[in-house]
């Protein structure tokens, strides 16, 4: 069964972009920590902490993709299991650090001391064991989709309503967390670092495991949405997509196919949160914003909705282009930039980057098709031979 | 109340009974020692000279008071020369009365801090009580209220037994009241009779002079006052209530305005217009830029800026709107969800454009007289400012009703609306409705701008902080349906205020977008969901 | 051949991923190594987009100018100064990430940046590790002493408790409302003020606190509750750590429901030249500000920066704050630390620095304390109609910032000592680096 799944769902293009992720994802840590630094080769640290951020949002990126792109469901609040996941792993450091927090309290973290928390609250109980963060990265992102996703697709609530409410909702999470009663830092969030797993989270050799850790997970990732969409759960997700009512009318109960796929996108992104969390040395409410959901479907559509090749791209590309923008003299008009890449992209490449490609060969291969065909029929044109 | 303030007070009722009575001429020296000590630009020094200025009974006492007030009052630090700058910019030396052809070069205005400002204000109302103009005599009457000082009591019964203006004699008998509560030889009778005219006034002040009562007062009183103090409470906890209402319908009608032109675009296109916001935005910078204009080349017009504002404002984002129409739009119909792609792309766009043209920081936009201040109805106060944003909310509500029903172009977009291709199919050019309906939807966002600059921030960021909430709007209201629009703004807003009060600001909020998320579940196509025959309209 | 051609482009796009990639690499430490040695690079971390541009945007100008004077001067031990700008967004990872190249790409000495708290914690861990320096220009809630930062905006100390003994003293307020926006500083600075107001005999019943979320715009409610606190027959006023945003339609508020400064003063921590810039001030007369500079103040260093700077800007009506005096100080005690050691060696600087002074604009000398805060007055200004401030009050003497609050239960022990005791947060009690060494 294993193998059947996997050679159904590598065909050529998932089989490059696993190859390259797994490339780099040896390489570049390989090259930070072997190479001497400042030889031309070398990949600096900050470079290996910039693509480790890129990895995990493409892992973000292609949990929309198998939502949107596969499923049409529009979720603009997905960047709060992003956050969610991170908040998980955030927690865990944090009671990593231990009496190494600047009062010096073995339990409590430093926001809590000097916002005068008698105890630990309930819900930061556990968090000091790694299995048990590392469960909640997974389980909390994937109830609160599964208990949103059984509200919300029981009701038939589709297109826009959904799109809105999923923004009522992270933007609700956001207001949540800003709050310091919530017992999670308020603006703050959770940030200074120490261990994980025992490992100094600044070393090097830890930066360069994490970074590689993320292209195992992207990779992980890629492979389940193949599996997903490639099986016949993906072709009846690609009917909902398409027709839904025609789809249930069919006889099969959508809902339940749109709450599973949601609530393992959910998980996805939970985990694409806890990766980002110890290379960016911050969680923060503002993950939550509304803005940065929209920002991380744009990836999507830029990369090519409904390729997750071109998701993870799109990730990659739009970020790349905000890190490069926002340095140097252009700094002040990056915003321009980003915003034009935005409005051409959906004007001149409807299908995103991949998308368009892919559109491109097909073109090719139908003209190349089509000359081979007229040629052949030239051939049998010029060769008019009499039956004799 | 300082103690400083009511020795003040004491003092200057004392100099206008003198002045009243004998009508002593002013007596030069101290008075001019008094005057130059308003040149040592100190406090306490400033203090001193405002009791002795104002005591003083000289006619040049109350346009020196009232100069200081205004800032009008300069003072030369080397040779300690006053001078008091008429309204009208005529310049007088304010210790002799002499008129001065300018100002010394080094003459400053004379400073005052928050205590100094009110020895003024207490001066001015001793000086006041008997002014010919009755909203004077009403405001030196509420001051004496406020300062409840016994030695104005004579005052007070002379001014009562001839004032006849019925609203400055209430004010009077209030002011008497608050004395002879707080009078210590006054009889039990009079201070009973005292507590009942307070009760009838009923507001907070009322209740702040009965809570601050000694305990040094006959039982009786204390008892009648406590039950003063518990009716007046519960009759505020009534207008509360009151309040609490005024403000959701005023809230709700700043949220119905920035959704009003979103329902438009939205609910005829289908259109998530991320950049909807943005020209919420653009409207309030036209509004600033008319008052600069207006500012610098035509002062007097300041209190229609918001009238030429309005239509240009509509102009300006309107024509944005069909710009943005015609140039990325129309390439995207079909395909709804990509023009949020592209819409966020211009949103960020237009910000950043707004940034670098106007700077980062705020602008100032002025609110025109007729849109400050507030006024009190029975016991709540209502700013002018959101008044008269409600009312604008409900004109554009009417006329943008009103278009849509009676003319060609309303009926179109109706028919656009409800059924696209039927309508294409009966001829109506969809593309052209599509951009007017663009441009329609942007302008009165335009126009929401301006009203909005009256109460918030303009900035680059002021689109996105309604965005959201303008979307919740339209969502709960139901896509498509103006009357939905308006009964969702109205309830959310008035469902904010009534929690924000038990919840606090921002629980509040949240317990919000939880019921709208729940209420979505219920009614998923919102509180007046277009009524349709297809399975998924 | 269909299979061919379809090899043939992947093929092509892997040659094509690989040579991005080495590009990539290879521009950027080609890019690093250029003209290293020629200049002294200053990094300038501020957002100049996204919702904190409207304050950061200012600080940035600032350091361009500072740097364009100085290099007039002939820059730093010979060299001339050169200004890195990015644009960490108002994103706080992103100011993470924007730290980490300025430090290891572009290779600065050091960074003038930050404006709110939480981009100050998300670039720490990033100072600590690469071992550079930051100064830090803005008022805080304290409770932090870093090797790595240098802090010249003011600590509650310096800001919060004066305006309240001022309030005590001089207008007999009995009570108090603290409203704020909720997030660690307020929060922090109203924990500090309401043990500091209880250890002055104010009862628990006369402070009220409030808190609004940020960007917060209808303050309706919130100002007729202030106006109904009150009318309880005690004089009262009102301490707003309000940010930024919020302040406008707060002010707007209180001006048409006509709370009059002398009837409930506000005191803001929050609220200088640029944020009154937007709001029509005439409302506003002799409501509070607690601040270490106001562009009002007369000083012959003030005006010649004034006028400097507005000529620098082309703007004669460009107005000055806090913030940017902050700037100016740390600025000008980091050339001379420089100066000292000859060096622009992170760690000879963070070692010369304390101890060195500066003259402040207002007509002092400030100096940077073993525990990497400095020494500023504190001036109380009312606001005047013409968007300035006046100022009614001002502490005799400099006061010197405290990183742990006396007022906290869980600092009150803890100072900060980079000189004698080499650690942040050393405990006077257990005579122990780190906290309370329970």
């Amino acid at each position: 069964m294993t193998p059947h799944v996997l050679t159904r769902s590598l065909d050529r293009s998932a089989t490059i972009f696993i190859l390259i992720v797994a490339g780099l994802g040896v390489l570049i840590p390989l090259s930070n920590l072997l190479l001497p630094a400042g030889s031309a080769l070398q990949v600096p640290t900050y470079l290996v902490a910039l693509f480790g951020k890129y990895a995990c949002y493409a892992i973000l990126a292609l949990s929309i993709d198998l939502i949107w792109g596969y499923c049409g469901i529009l979720s603009l609040g997905h960047g709060a299991f992003f956050a969610l996941g991170g908040y998980a792993m955030g927690m865990y450091l944090m009671r990593q650090i231990g009496s190494r927090g600047v009062y010096g309290n073995p339990i409590l973290p430093d926001f809590m001391v000097f916002l005068n928390y008698p105890k630990l609250p309930w819900y930061w109980h556990g968090f000091d064991m790694f299995w048990f963060a590392a469960l909640m990265v997974l389980l909390v992102p994937g109830l609160l989709a599964f208990c949103f996703g059984w509200l919300a697709f029981r009701s038939r609530v589709t297109g826009v309503y959904l799109s809105i409410i999923t923004q009522a909702m992270t933007y609700a999470l956001l207001l949540a967390f800003f709050r310091n009663d919530f017992g999670f830092g308020g603006n703050n969030g959770l940030t200074d670092f120490k261990d994980i797993l025992g490992f100094n989270v600044q070393a090097d050799g830890t930066r360069a495991a994490l970074f590689a850790l993320s292209c195992l997970a992207l990779i992980l990732t890629f492979l389940i949405c193949r599996a997903v969409v490639t099986s016949k759960l993906g072709k009846v997700l690609i009917a909902i997509r398409d027709a839904e009512s025609r789809t249930r009318f069919l006889g099969y109960r959508v809902e339940s196919y749109k709450l599973f796929v949601f609530t393992l996108s959910a998980c996805m992104a939970g985990v694409a949160g806890a990766l980002y969390v110890p290379q960016v040395g911050i969680i923060n409410p503002s993950e939550f914003a509304p803005g940065n959901s929209i920002e991380a479907v744009i990836w999507v559509a830029v990369g090519g909705r409904g390729t997750l090749v071109g998701a993870a791209l799109g990730a990659v590309v739009v970020n790349y282009a905000k890190t490069f923008f926002t340095s140097g003299p252009l700094a002040p008009y990056w915003l321009f930039m980003l915003g034009a890449l935005f409005i051409l992209v959906t004007l001149l490449l409807p299908k995103g980057i991949i998308g368009t490609f892919n559109a491109w060969r097909e073109s090719r291969k139908a003209t190349e098709a089509a000359n081979a065909e007229s040629a052949a029929l030239e051939d049998g044109v010029g060769e008019p031979k009499p039956a004799e | 109340m300082s103690a400083n303030f009511l020795d003040r007070f004491r003092a200057v009722l004392l100099a206008i009974l003198l002045a009243a009575c004998f009508a002593v001429p002013a007596l030069a020296g101290p008075f001019e020692d008094a005057v130059a000590k308003f040149a040592n630009d100190d406090f306490s020094d400033t203090d001193e000279a405002i009791g002795a200025v104002a005591t003083s009974g000289n006619p040049l006492a109350f346009p020196i008071i009232s100069a200081l007030q205004d800032g009008r009052l300069s003072a030369d630090p080397d040779t300690k020369q006053v001078f008091v700058t008429g309204a009208d910019g005529k310049i007088i030396d304010a210790a002799t009365g002499a008129a001065v052809d300018k100002l010394p070069d080094n003459a400053a205005a004379v400073r005052l801090n928050n205590r100094l400002r009110r020895a003024v204000e207490a001066a001015l109302g001793g000086l006041t009580l008997l002014s010919p103009d009755p909203a004077k005599r009403i405001a030196a009457a509420q001051s004496v209220f406020k300062s409840h000082d016994e030695n104005a009591l004579p005052v007070i019964d002379g001014a009562l037994a001839k004032e006849t203006n019925k609203a400055v004699k209430a004010a009077f008998a209030e002011a008497r009241a608050a004395i002879l509560l707080y009078k210590s030889d006054a009889t039990e009778l009079e201070k009973l009779e005292a507590v009942a005219v307070i009760k009838a006034r009923g507001d907070q002040e009322a209740l702040a002079l009965l809570t601050g009562l000694g305990s040094d007062v006959p039982p009786n009183v204390a008892r009648i006052a406590a039950s003063a103090i518990a009716s007046i409470q519960s009759d505020l906890q009534m207008w509360s209530m009151v309040q609490n209402a005024w403000y959701g319908l005023s809230l709700g009608s700043v949220l119905l305005l920035a959704a009003i032109g979103l329902a438009i675009t939205f609910g005829v296109m289908g259109v998530i217009n991320m950049a909807h916001g943005e020209m919420v935005m653009i409207g309030a910078y036209t509004t600033f830029v008319v008052q600069e204009v207006i500012r610098t080349r035509y002062p007097d017009l300041f209190d229609y800026s918001l009238l030429i504002a309005v239509p240009l404002a509509f102009l300006v984002a309107g024509a944005i709107g069909v710009l943005i129409e015609r140039g990325i739009i129309r390439f995207l119909y079909g395909r709804p969800l990509e023009t949020l792609l592209a819409t966020w792309g211009l949103s960020l766009v237009l910000q950043q454009a707004v940034r670098t043209m106007f700077g980062p920081t705020n602008r100032e936009v002025g609110n025109p007289s007729w849109m400050s201040g507030a006024f009190e109805l029975g016991q709540i106060t209502i700013t002018y400012n959101r008044l008269w944003i409600l009312c604008f909310t409900l004109a554009v509500f009417v006329i943008l009703l009103a278009m849509l029903r009676y003319t060609a172009l309303g009926l179109e977009m109706r028919a656009v609306t409800q059924n696209r291709r039927m309508a294409a199919s009966m001829g109506i050019a969809t593309s052209r409705v599509d951009a007017l309906t663009f441009g329609l939807g942007s302008g009165i966002a335009g126009i929401a701008g301006v009203a909005l600059s009256q109460i918030d921030n303009v900035s680059p960021n002021l689109g996105q902080s309604y965005i959201i909430d303008s979307f919740m709007v339209v969502v709960f209201g139901g896509v498509g349906n103006l009357w939905g629009t308006l009964v969702g703004a109205f309830t959310l807003g008035i469902a904010n205020k009534f929690l924000e009060p038990v919840a606090g600001a921002v629980l509040g909020k949240i317990a919000i977008l939880v019921l709208i998320i729940l209420f979505i579940q219920k009614r998923p196509r919102g509180l007046f969901a277009l009524k349709g025959r297809a399975v998924e309209a | 051949m269909l299979t061919k051609l379809t090899h043939d482009i992947a093929t092509l796009s892997r040659r094509h991923w690989l040579a991005a990639t080495a590009g990539l690499v290879l521009g950027l430490a080609a890019f690093s190594n250029a003209k290293a040695q020629e200049t002294i690079k200053v990094g300038v971390l501020h957002s100049l987009s996204g919702t904190m541009a409207i304050s950061e945007t200012t600080l940035k100008d600032t350091i361009l100018f500072l740097i364009d004077e100085q290099n007039k001067k002939g820059g730093v031990m010979g060299k001339k100064l050169e200004a890195v700008v990015v644009d960490p967004a108002s994103n706080w990872p992103l100011f993470a990430e924007k730290a980490r190249e300025l430090i290891t790409k572009d290779k600065v000495s050091v960074v003038f940046g930050c404006w709110t708290s939480v981009s100050r914690k998300s670039v720490l861990p990033v100072f600590k590790e690469l071992n550079s320096i930051l100064f830090y220009p803005v008022q805080y809630e304290g409770e932090e002493s870093e090797r790595n930062v240098f802090y010249t905006g003011a600590a509650p100390n310096q800001q919060a408790i004066p305006a309240v003994d001022y309030l005590m003293k001089d207008e007999k307020v009995k009570r108090w409302v603290l409203a704020g926006t909720d997030y660690v500083y307020p929060r922090t600075t109203n924990k500090i003020l309401e043990a500091y107001l209880k250890s002055k005999g104010v009862k628990q019943e006369d402070i009220m606190i409030n808190y609004t979320p940020f960007g917060h715009s209808d303050w309706q409610t919130i100002v007729a509750d202030i106006k109904k606190f009150g009318s309880a027959g005690k004089k009262t006023a009102v301490v707003s750590t309000i940010n930024g945003d919020a302040n406008v339609p707060f002010y707007k508020e209180l001006g048409n429901q006509g709370i009059k400064a002398t009837d409930i003063p506000v005191v803001a921590f929050s609220v200088g030249e640029e944020e009154l810039a937007g709001i029509d001030t005439k409302p506003l007369l002799g409501h509070l500000a607690a601040w270490n500079y106001f562009q009002s103040i007369k000083s012959p260093e003030n005006e010649k920066f004034i006028k400097a700077w507005q000529a620098y800007t082309k703007n004669p009506k460009r107005v000055t704050n806090d913030p940017m005096e902050a700037h100016v100080i740390g600025f000008d005690m980091w050339v001379k630390a420089v100066e000292k050691v000859k060096s622009t060696d992170p760690d000879k600087v963070i070692d010369a620095l304390p101890g060195i002074e500066a003259k402040n604009l207002t007509g002092g000398t400030s100096k940077m304390l073993p525990n990497h805060h400095i020494t500023k007055p504190v001036f109380i200004g009312e606001i005047k109609a013409n968007g300035q401030f006046d100022v009614v009050w001002k502490t005799p003497g400099l006061v010197a910032g405290d990183a742990w609050s006396k007022e906290l239960e869980g600092s009150k022990d803890l100072i900060g000592d980079w000189v004698g005791k080499k650690c942040g947060n050393y405990n006077t009690k257990t005579n122990k680096c780190g906290g309370q060494g329970s």
